[in-house]
């Protein structure tokens, strides 16, 4: 019998009355009083020397207020990098300048020029038109080896090149690697590309500052995923604003998939714009604009060798990988190929020697950050496409191959520096292989044939660091932030709580699923507990929502909270009763002391709490709040095991996924219904990269898929129903909900499935196509099977 | 500057816009009707569809003026008076057929449009007709059970269940 309410329950969004009714309040939604509105004007070129900006009759141009360059902000600092990477020789990674708008040069097209503020939008535009830009060209580099050429233009001329870093994980570990090579049975090779791809949450990005004359205080409303992260980068590092004198808030937020973790230019301008002009000044992103100027994702080029012994048991991993940074390094860009993919390349397997070598370099095009999975996508995705072209090669079943392999025993240390503390991998699968009927297979391809179309069957697993992450890992890894969370409980004294999380929720259902949580420990109706979020004025200094973290991470300091408040309330409550403070129960809302029939209800303590006439003074302090800083022990490890049955049409190359299934392990389950709306929806952006997503830019930097004319988003029809179960469960063991987030698990697992299937299909129908790149469009499929 | 009046959500409502006002840009900005969304500027994505005469139509692709004289439905409109949510918005709670909410007003008023059109739709024919609303959230597939379940069919009909 299913839970119908706390921790297990599938409780219906709460959220989703204001959504469904058109009550949201988005960013685009707000307008404060006087508001200007800025179009930023960005360049149409991806390189080259800015000779002239005369903005003189721009600024005479109707309801101009000013229009602002990178003059204006010569004394202001540049957008910081978040992560500092060392390369293989113990040097620090090169950290080109991120001015808030270009300063001498311009480096990506949408690199963005001038700043008109105007009393309309449509008046800003039409003044952007007046400025007289002069760009003396500059040769472009796009591709990533060709960047790292002698003699390569340098998007940074104060670099030495155009490598960021070159990154050797586990650096010591080289000789022993290459040793196990040589000695190897057999070596499965392959090249792949990760592609590069667009977040493209719905709602695109705004920005709205505004100045407090009388307090000197700024604010910033903004489409984030982490507000106070925000305040502190901004407010640090670039506009030189105290904490306290600086409010940022993320109201509903449309969507986010990692773009908007990241600490943006435009964010920047509104606030320094509003002081500057003493005026709210807005922004607000067009899609197109978007394309150009939000973080894009993945980008890694990849050779990877996979070492097996005579017995196919994986002695040892080698990859080098190019990854791209794009022209200057976004919020936390460089961790992404390195802490977030290299330490993730063990997988589901014990190979005992692994050596990643990744490149990072700076091209001419727009900066490439995390995007849903960061990192683990693309670990995932070479892992286990090597995987399944070494079970060909050798002429053996990839589910027993990989069985074969897999950790089985836990806590499991992996040569890449992570120890995974939980896991089941053989249940997985066989949970998978229950949902799909691999049995029936050749009936079904049978079926297939005879509309003259190939039938092909794909499978993977998966394995993922989540709940990012303890803050003293990633220092020692170069973070340069803390990765706890925070919540503070605040009970009222007629019983209520808000719970006020450092979290942020754009999509996950926070408001929701959190109260579960609270509800369940002190046994009281959910409709009890409300969630604050999203205000850096009413809600603990947190680090946000990104890394499927915030249940494993922030729901854990809202237990941490609640278990003070309880600790607290059960003080009163033997107060009340005149019992002993160990002798206090609470149970379904109720205190009662143990072995009498005594008790006092949730309400009456809470009052006793804030109307304290009868009441410890002498001991406890009146109020019931509670704040907790939660930092965890460990990365969580969800893991899983993926399979797509596709048709591909041979005539055409078109293919259709049949049916997809996942099985994964979360680890325990507060909102079943919310979990499987995050697999179902990172299924449909992992099948959209397997299939149809691509970011592509030519050789002079233009970016060609700048639109949604352009940039294949998966619709409704591209993409199946999906088959998803959670019930292997191995709880985290560090966590105190066991849990391990769910968010990306779908982004990360879906990829390898798909295009293992289409080989699959490829294969059984003749063609000796060991690979194919993504997205798999009709044009390339037909290629690889014509030739 | 052009006057307008229209008929929206049952109340007649007048305005002045410059020519190239779209109607999406009225009832955000006009009426203070911000349940309609943009989403982009290709008319892909869906965000922003209302009905004009019982079509669904993207409001950011039609002018204000355009809309003169129109009836138009908005995502406020769709709630019975006393706050009750419509058979197709329950639905879509119900089911889990909405995420962040960003795309849901445009996906609700698709949603209705077609079951106007067609009461009893296939998961394919739902997934075809949605071809012009984009989520980047649910994967679609508890939008088209939501939507199953609002046409009266079993939500269990989707094809993985």
């Amino acid at each position: 019998m299913p839970k119908d309410h706390g921790i297990g329950a599938s409780s219906k969004r709460r959220e989703d009355v204001r959504f469904l009714t058109g009550n949201g309040n988005y960013t685009d939604d707000i307008n404060v009083a006087g508001q200007a509105y800025v179009h930023f004007l960005r360049s149409d070129v991806a390189h080259g020397r800015l000779t002239k900006v005369d903005t003189s009759a721009a600024a005479e141009m109707p309801g101009v207020i000013r229009v602002f360059t990178g003059a204006d902000f010569e004394g202001v600092g540049g957008l910081p990098c978040g992560w500092q990477v060392t390369d293989k020789h113990g040097n620090p990674m090169q950290e080109p300048a991120h001015p808030v708008l270009a300063q001498g040069k311009v480096r990506h097209v949408g690199d963005p020029i001038a700043a008109i503020v105007a009393e309309t939008p449509a008046q800003a535009r039409n003044a952007a038109e007046a400025i007289e830009i002069d760009i003396e060209d500059l040769p472009a580099v796009i591709d990533m080896k060709a960047a790292l050429q002698e003699g390569a233009p340098k998007v940074h001329d104060d670099l030495d090149n155009n490598l960021c870093y070159d990154w050797g994980f586990v650096e010591e570990n080289k000789g022993a690697v290459d040793e196990a090579f040589s000695k190897a049975a057999h070596v499965t090779t392959l090249e792949l590309v990760n592609q590069r791809l667009v977040a493209n949450p719905m709602e695109p990005r705004v920005a709205v500052g505004d100045f407090n004359r009388s307090t000197g205080d700024s604010t910033l409303y903004t489409t984030s995923q982490n507000p106070h992260v925000i305040r502190l980068l901004m407010g640090a590092f670039v506009l030189g604003i105290p904490e306290h004198k600086l409010r940022v808030v993320a109201p509903d937020v449309g969507g986010g998939f990692g773009s908007k973790i990241f600490h943006y230019a435009e964010e920047a301008f509104c606030t320094f714009a509003a002081k500057a002009l003493a005026r709210p000044v807005k922004w607000t992103s067009s899609r197109s604009e978007a394309f150009i100027s939000d973080a894009h994702g993945r980008d890694h080029v990849t050779k990877i060798e996979l070492a097996l012994d005579a017995d196919n048991n994986f002695t040892a991993l080698r990859t080098e990988t190019y990854a791209n940074m794009g022209a200057y390094l976004s919020t936390f860009a460089p961790s992404v190929p390195t802490w977030l993919h290299g330490t993730l390349m063990a997988g589901n397997y014990k190979t005992p020697l692994i050596y990643v070598n990744v490149k990072a370099v700076f091209t001419n095009t727009v900066p490439v950050d995390a995007y849903r999975g960061a990192g683990r996508p693309e670990a995932t995705y070479q892992l286990e496409r090597v995987v399944d072209k070494a079970a060909r090669e050798l002429g053996v079943d990839p589910i027993a191959l990989r069985r074969q392999n897999f950790i089985t025993e836990f806590p499991y240390a992996t040569p890449v520096a992570v120890e995974y503390d939980t896991g089941d991998y053989n249940a997985t699968m066989d949970k998978l292989l229950e949902m799909v009927d691999r049995d029936g297979f050749d009936a079904r391809a049978a079926e297939s044939a005879k509309s003259g179309k190939l039938r092909g069957f794909g499978v993977n697993t998966y394995i993922e660091a989540c709940g990012i992450a303890p803050s003293a890992l990633v220092g020692q890894l170069g973070a340069r932030a803390g990765l706890y969370e925070s919540a503070t409980v605040r009970v009222n004294a007629t019983g209520g709580l808000v719970v006020m999380t450092g979290s942020h929720s754009h999509g996950q259902g926070h408001e929701t699923a959190f109260p579960q949580v609270v509800a369940d420990m002190i046994g009281i109706p959910e409709d009890m507990v409300e969630v604050v979020h999203g205000d850096t004025a009413n809600t603990p200094m947190g680090m946000g929502t990104y890394g499927s973290r915030s249940l494993a991470v922030g729901g854990s300091a809202i237990v941490r909270a609640t278990e003070k408040i309880i600790n607290k309330a059960k003080k009163i409550a033997a107060h009340l009763m005149e019992a002993s403070e160990g002798d206090i129960e609470l149970k379904d809302g109720q205190f009662t002391v143990a072995g009498t029939d005594k008790s006092v209800a949730w309400g009456d303590v809470t009052l006793a709490a804030y109307v304290p006439h009868n009441y410890p003074l002498e001991e406890l302090e009146p109020g019931l709040e509670e704040t907790a800083f939660y930092d965890p022990a460990n990365f969580t490890y969800p893991a899983g095991a993926y399979a797509c049955e596709v048709e591909v049409d041979p005539d055409t190359g078109k293919v259709e996924i049949c049916s997809f299934a996942a099985a994964d392990d979360f680890g325990n389950v507060v909102n079943p219904m919310i979990v499987e709306g995050q697999v179902h929806g990172g299924l449909a952006q992992g099948i959209g990269q397997a299939l149809l997503e691509g970011a592509v830019y030519d050789s002079d930097g233009q970016l060609l898929t700048a639109s949604y004319m352009d940039y294949a988003m998966p619709r409704a029809d591209d993409v199946p129903s999906f088959q998803v179960d959670h019930s292997c469960s191995t709880p985290c063991t560090h966590n105190p909900l066991g849990v391990k987030g769910c968010g990306e698990a779908g982004a990360i697992g879906s990829p390898p499935a798909v295009v293992n299937a289409v080989v699959d299909a490829l294969n059984r129908g003749g063609h000796n196509v060991t690979h194919i790149d993504m997205p798999l469009s009709p044009s390339r499929v037909w290629s690889a099977m014509n030739g | 500057m052009t006057q307008v009046t229209m008929t929206v959500n049952g109340k007649s409502v007048s305005g002045t816009v410059e020519g190239r006002t779209l109607l999406s840009e009225f009832l955000r900005e006009g009426l203070r009707l911000t349940g309609t969304h943009v989403g982009c500027d290709t008319s892909q994505c869906g965000a922003c569809v209302v009905h004009v005469n019982g079509n669904a139509v993207k409001s950011c692709t039609m002018l204000a003026a355009e809309a003169e004289g129109a009836e138009v439905r908005t995502i406020e409109g769709m709630a019975d008076a006393d706050g009750t949510l419509s058979t197709i918005q329950q639905a879509f709670q119900d089911h889990h057929g909405l995420q962040c909410g960003f795309c849901t007003p445009g996906m609700v008023m698709s949603a209705a449009a077609l079951l106007s059109e067609n009461p009893k739709p296939t998961e394919a024919e739902i997934r075809a007709y949605l071809e012009g609303n984009i989520c980047r959230c649910t994967g679609y597939h508890n939008i088209v059970k939501a939507i199953m379940a609002a046409s009266g069919q079993e939500a269990s009909a989707v094809a993985a269940e």
